[in-house]
């Protein structure tokens, strides 16, 4: 028997949501409407109708270069994800598919080192990256992140990976297909949609990244979330030119953001929530 | 022979993986370590030489020291609590059927893909600023003076902040598990007259367990080093009102070049991750078992 839904009921349902919905979307929707505003508009009290300048944006990219920072962001986020890809990929495969007596505890060791507070660690990696000429370098930077990211990028690959029946690797052997060629044409195939979704969702960390991009950079290689903590000290009017720099700092990614809901869940839980 | 060459090519494979992070996790936390029992100012390079405990000493009496483990507790503690909460209430709303699931579901996701300066600068300026601010507009339209919160309520107005952005995550955790309940059981329990709160307390709750531990311990490992919310905020103040353990040890290292004094706390930091960490890796360890 299947449960009777009342259409008065999911009207109720309905209308909660979207209030629910709408209040906590509300200060990413006010700030891209005040990004739309003059500045003397922004401080004139509450309104939801923009005048549509585009003002604002350009001021931001004349006076203040969004560009570069969005560059560095770009660059240190892909970067850093691509290299752990690179790096965990192979290890993970091991892992999922010929696991040993010792994986488990390799992998439990490398969730804990993601358990480390980055503050601990402040002084030291400061003084390295200053005695290695690496403060405010997009490398720096982006080797910071990929090796923050990288127990992520194992464990996430290794939940994909663990997927992928063993059977189609026993038939593939049976018709003499060396490890190479296993992992070409047949495991390649399969594995791909967990590797895209691993890449996505550590694009999105890496760019939201907030701690070390902003005590290792300066202005060379400042991304995104250096660049936006500059403006914490407001100079004069400055809300409609605020709200355009934090809408087109989060809109890339929040996009992203959507199309991996999904991802997000298992990836953040260790697989433990799927 | 076939088997043993792949498991010495299953151990290369993983050896650069594994030697990143060894490196990773060893170098910089010895040299933390280090630094902690040794008297380096960066500023005063005639300080030098075996400091002994004096470093933890020093941290310890601090006044800001106490102040900033309360703040840090009850940040973490003050988001867990509206984010647990809130996030059942919501994920259980967002389970019933709605029009518009798929757009609803967006934008209360959306917080979460807002990069921290930003969220913080957001609040800071566009919702709580008492002059231009929309709650200030609000509060002007009641007739009531609008409330400076964050020199009146510096640690609450982060609470909220560091609330909202971490909001969407439990949502979204705790409705997924919600959904993997079985719908028959939800139904018997229904045909066998349970009413709403019974079928919460005895049905809901215990198959949201796992999911709700698991955000807690997870929310906790990242609560606990909040930073750029508070940097561009109050940065730290009133006095040390909003200075968490993260924020305390960034204050003494790169404002106050103490890196001995900075190191001891940071010792101090890993002490406390690590007693948090050493329950979150037995929820995840059962899971590897199933």
């Amino acid at each position: 028997m299947a449960r009777s839904v009342t259409t008065k009921h999911k009207v109720i349902a309905t209308i909660a949501a979207w209030v629910v919905a709408l209040i906590i979307f509300f200060p990413i929707l006010y700030t891209i409407i005040t990004s739309l505003k003059t500045e003397p508009e922004a401080i004139a009290g509450f309104n939801l109708i923009p005048s549509f300048t585009l003002e604002s944006y350009i001021t931001v990219q004349t006076q203040r270069d969004y560009f570069t920072p969005f560059m560095n962001s770009v660059i240190i986020s892909v970067g850093s994800t691509i290299l752990a890809l690179i790096v965990a990929i192979p290890a993970a495969w091991a892992m999922a598919f010929s696991p040993t007596k010792r994986t488990k505890g390799i992998l439990m060791w490398m969730l804990s080192t993601k358990m480390m507070p980055a503050v601990a660690v402040l002084v030291p990696i400061y003084l390295l990256f200053r005695d290695f000429g690496l403060l405010d370098s997009r490398i720096g930077l982006t080797v910071m992140l990929m090796l923050i990211n990288l127990p992520i990028v194992v464990w996430m690959l290794y939940t994909y990976f663990r997927e992928i029946p063993g059977e189609i690797l026993e038939a593939a052997r049976m018709d003499g297909a060396g490890l190479w060629q296993e992992i070409v044409h047949v495991l390649t195939p399969m594995a791909v949609p967990g590797i895209a979704s691993t890449l996505l969702l550590n694009i999105i960390l890496a760019w939201n990244e907030s701690f070390w991009t902003i005590r290792l950079s300066t202005t060379n290689a400042a991304p995104l979330t250096a660049f936006i903590a500059s403006f914490s000290s407001p100079q004069g009017l400055f809300w409609a030119k605020l709200s355009a720099a934090s809408t087109m700092a989060i809109a890339p990614i929040l996009i992203l953001g959507w199309f991996s809901q999904k991802q997000l869940v298992r990836g953040l839980t260790f697989g433990a929530v799927k | 022979m076939a088997t043993q060459n792949t498991k010495t090519l299953a151990r290369a494979m993983m050896a650069p993986s594994v030697l990143l992070l060894l490196v990773w996790m060893i170098v910089p936390l010895a040299m933390t370590l280090w630094f902690s029992f040794q008297n380096y100012n960066l500023l005063d390079p005639t300080q030098t030489g075996f400091a002994g405990l004096f470093n933890y000493e020093f941290f310890y009496t601090d006044p800001a020291f106490f102040q900033s483990i309360w703040n840090t507790l009850v940040i973490v503690g003050g988001v867990l609590l509206i984010t647990v909460v809130g996030g059942i209430a919501i994920a259980l709303l967002l389970d019933q059927p709605i029009f518009g699931q798929g757009i609803v579901r967006i934008l209360i996701i959306s917080p979460f893909f807002v990069m921290p300066p930003v969220a913080a600068l957001i609040w800071k300026n566009m919702i709580m600023h008492p002059g231009y601010g929309v709650l200030g507009d609000i509060n002007r339209f009641f007739g009531f003076e609008p409330v400076d919160w964050f020199a009146r309520y510096p640690l609450f107005s982060i609470v909220v902040i560091v609330a909202w952005q971490w909001l969407p995550f439990a949502t979204l955790i705790l409705l997924t598990a919600l959904q993997s309940l079985d719908g028959e059981q939800k139904e018997a329990a229904e045909m066998d007259g349970a009413n709403f709160l019974n079928r919460f307390i005895y049905l809901v709750l215990p198959h949201l367990a796992r999911a709700i531990t698991v955000v807690i311990l997870i929310q906790t490992i990242f609560l606990l080093g909040v930073y750029a919310e508070i940097l561009v905020t109050t940065n730290g103040g009133p006095g040390y009102a909003s200075t968490n353990l993260a924020f305390l040890i960034y204050r003494t290292a790169l404002l106050g070049y103490d890196v001995g004094g900075a190191s001891a706390g940071g010792i101090i930091a890993v002490v406390l991750a690590n007693i948090v960490a050493f329950f979150l890796m037995r929820a995840v360890g059962k899971n590897l078992d199933r």
